[in-house]
């Protein structure tokens, strides 16, 4: 079969820092090269895009060598950590910007759900944004005409469609934008789950219609997402980046395999501490440091049916304000399995000091081996003061939960829990 | 090998850089129903919430018309060439508003435009063109004042108005104007795309450009031979002069000036699509 999309040796360079005198000598030295026939002196040295060493270029280079082909009806996993290229990617493949090297070839219309409700006009009314929009991604009235009141039916908001968007709720403008787009049947859907904009619901709307776009009309599909449950229930074929190159490509399973993998490598993160702890105007408080204690001493590993302590310490520069910590249990999937709070423990609110330490204690670890990550919220007044995500890893390894010496096979079960039973 | 088999069937190729004179218009024409919206849009957004609505247009040039009228038309004094002070100065403020208001609105296309453009592929050339057939609609709003003024005086008042047949070039002399303004539009929104100096730059080229273009005075009056070398090379000096020329008989016309005009307006509008074609592909990098 004929692929839908081919990439071939796709490469984007970006200049770093602020545009002025400096950024013109480069352009008038790269003019005076290309007038004399030569190459971009800036297109040898840039270098490849990891934020977190400092480079000495002023260039890098966001996407480096990409090769890829896409067959028609697949459904894509793009994957990798933040500032992998996945964004940039999905940039070229809708032309909004043009790559420096390298070429794109695809068959059929490009549409992606991102840009819902892209152009419309507040002072316009439901019906005239619904024929705007419709047009920006490249229908034309007629087509429009003819889904005009399926869109509508979809959006459910028939009442408002002579008002101006500008009166709408917000939930209904975000339904009137996503029925456009929903109703593009482009041939090739670009979704990025990392970059959708709305609430839950939305958000499984636009899953949902991806999910029927591939099955019912033999579409290709590019999912961009950091759920690997979700990836891997909806991808066939996954893509993997690094560092603005592809890593991996093959069947989804042994990407997401091999993404995971590549994450639990990196657990030497046992413990948080806070870079540069500074208050600002706007910050009253801040998380100090963060690490896990069982059998009391700090230690990241343990036991399943230990207990054990997660300690949160802060700094803060307001006395006796309502206070709230919630803390996140991720799995390497990035699926929350735990949202603990003092709230939910007992404690309603506790009154912040300069300095102060919290324990939430376990008593009895019933998560399955594995590495786990742990998100920090910090609310004061109700709303977040400080987040850190990603604080520490916390290693459970198996252990005697049930003391009976035994433990059912890792792949059957999540959690584990009391049981009792009685045979009669 | 397999490629060349596949070669041609391909929708969309995307490459670095376009070859020069890749204009790509037949996309264009593809997207003309988003013209014809963006046009609505503009046109019906404007005045959308104000009482008086689309008699904005009107008010606009009347308030320009009286101010020239009582500052140079009665306290300087200046030469009007004998014709009504009224007709005279709105027959120069109805195209210049046209050209001036196309031309800052062009200008900004990719600064005021990078929120949908950052999301969105659509031939980027509709919006400046967009722009130009919006402002054109204003136009014909004004022109139609600046005829009914006309009429007033032609038809009820005792005046030297000569109308000629030359009135018939009116539709080539809008097309110039739109031409003059596009064309020095993309240029200047290619320019701005990294460097912003030009944006300081158009502020200037619009206000003294109104008074390179003889608006408020006939270019008979200036008898330096030098400066009036000046004034008829501003492109729009002999589109007004025309235009004057054709519907009051005052003025100076002539064919080569007009030749010069049109030949001005093409070179600029296709230097301005070749850098706009140049620049729309990367601009979201830059801007």
């Amino acid at each position: 079969m004929k692929p839908a999309i081919k990439i071939e040796n796709l490469s984007k360079q970006y200049r770093l820092g602020t545009v002025g005198t400096g950024s013109f000598a480069h352009d008038v030295n790269r003019w005076w090269h290309t007038v004399r026939g030569k190459e971009d002196p800036y297109l040898k040295i840039g270098e490849s895009n990891d934020r977190s060493t400092k480079g000495n270029s002023e260039y890098v280079w966001a996407l480096q060598d990409i090769n890829f082909e896409v067959q028609p009806g697949e459904v894509l996993g793009i994957i990798g950590k933040n500032g992998a290229g996945k964004s940039t990617l999905l940039k070229l493949l809708s032309r909004v910007t043009a790559p420096t090297t390298g070429s794109i070839k695809a068959r059929g219309r490009i549409a992606s759900l991102l840009e819902v409700g892209t152009g419309f006009h507040p002072e316009l009314t439901g019906r005239e944004n619904v024929f705007l929009n419709g047009a920006i991604m490249g229908m034309t009235k007629k087509e429009i005409s003819s889904k005009f009141d399926e869109i509508v039916d979809f959006a459910g908001c028939e009442r408002y469609i002579d008002t101006p968007v500008k009166r709408y709720s917000s939930g209904m403008y975000v339904r009137l934008a996503f029925a456009v787009a929903a109703h593009l049947e482009p041939e090739i859907l670009i979704v990025d789950e990392v970059l959708a904009v709305g609430d839950a619901e939305f958000q499984k709307k636009a899953i949902g219609k991806m999910k029927s776009v591939s099955s019912e009309g033999g579409r290709t599909v590019l999912f961009v997402s950091h759920n690997m449950a979700s990836v891997k229930n909806l991808c066939t074929k996954g893509v993997l980046m690094e560092n603005g190159t592809v890593k991996l490509t093959g069947d989804i399973d042994t990407v997401v395999e091999s993404y995971i993998k590549g994450n639990a490598a990196n657990t030497e993160n046992t413990e948080y501490v806070a870079k540069d702890l500074e208050l600002t105007d706007f910050q009253t408080l801040r998380i100090k440091k963060a690490y896990s204690t069982s059998l009391g001493v700090k230690n990241s590993n343990v036991f399943a049916g230990d207990a054990f302590d997660i300690n949160v310490e802060y700094i803060s520069n307001e006395l006796d304000r309502n206070c709230r910590l919630f803390i996140g249990v991720y799995n390497q999937s990035d699926q929350k399995l735990l949202h603990l709070g003092n709230v939910y423990g007992g404690i309603d609110t506790f009154k912040s000091k300069n300095e102060g330490k919290i324990v939430c204690s376990i008593p009895k670890c019933n998560l399955k081996d594995g590495a786990y990550t742990i998100n920090l919220s910090f609310h004061v007044d109700g709303f977040p003061a400080d987040r850190v995500k990603n604080a520490f890893t916390l290693n459970v390894e198996n252990g005697d939960f049930y003391g009976t010496g035994k433990l059912p096979d890792g792949r059957e079960n999540v959690f584990y829990i009391e049981q009792n039973w009685q045979i009669s | 090998m397999q490629d060349s088999l596949e070669q041609d069937d391909w929708t969309i190729e995307i490459y670095p850089k376009s070859k020069l004179l890749d204009l790509n218009l037949k996309e264009v024409w593809k997207y003309r129903d988003l013209l014809a919206l963006f046009v609505r849009r503009d046109f019906v957004a404007i005045y959308k919430q104000t009482i008086f609505g689309p008699l904005w247009f009107f008010i606009q040039p009347v308030l320009t018309t009286i101010m020239f009228m009582v500052v140079f038309g009665g306290i300087a004094k200046m030469s009007t060439d004998g014709m009504p002070q009224a007709v005279f100065y709105l027959s120069g403020i109805v195209l210049w508003n046209y050209f001036s208001t196309s031309l800052s609105n062009t200008s900004n296309t990719f600064v005021t435009n990078k929120g949908v453009f950052g999301k969105v592929y659509f031939p980027r050339l509709i919006t400046p063109i967009s722009v130009i057939v919006s402002k054109l609609l204003t136009f014909f709003v004004q022109f139609l004042l600046f005829i009914g003024v006309y009429l007033y005086y032609l038809l009820f008042t005792d005046t030297n108005l000569e109308p000629s047949f030359l009135i018939l070039l009116t539709p080539l002399l809008i097309l110039i104007t739109a031409g003059l303004a596009l064309g020095l539009g993309l240029i200047i929104t290619s320019l701005t795309t990294k460097y912003r100096d030009f944006i300081f730059l158009l502020g200037f080229i619009i206000q003294l450009g109104m008074y390179a273009t003889p608006i408020i005075y006939p270019v008979n009056t200036i008898s330096n031979e030098k400066i009036k070398m000046v004034i008829m090379a501003n492109p729009m000096s002999s589109i007004i002069e025309t235009f004057r020329y054709a519907f009051l008989g005052v003025g100076n016309f002539s064919w080569g000036a007009l030749m010069y005009s049109t030949i001005v307006m093409l070179t600029l509008l296709v230097v301005g699509v070749i850098t706009f074609n140049k620049v729309e592909k990367s601009f979201m990098d830059t801007v």
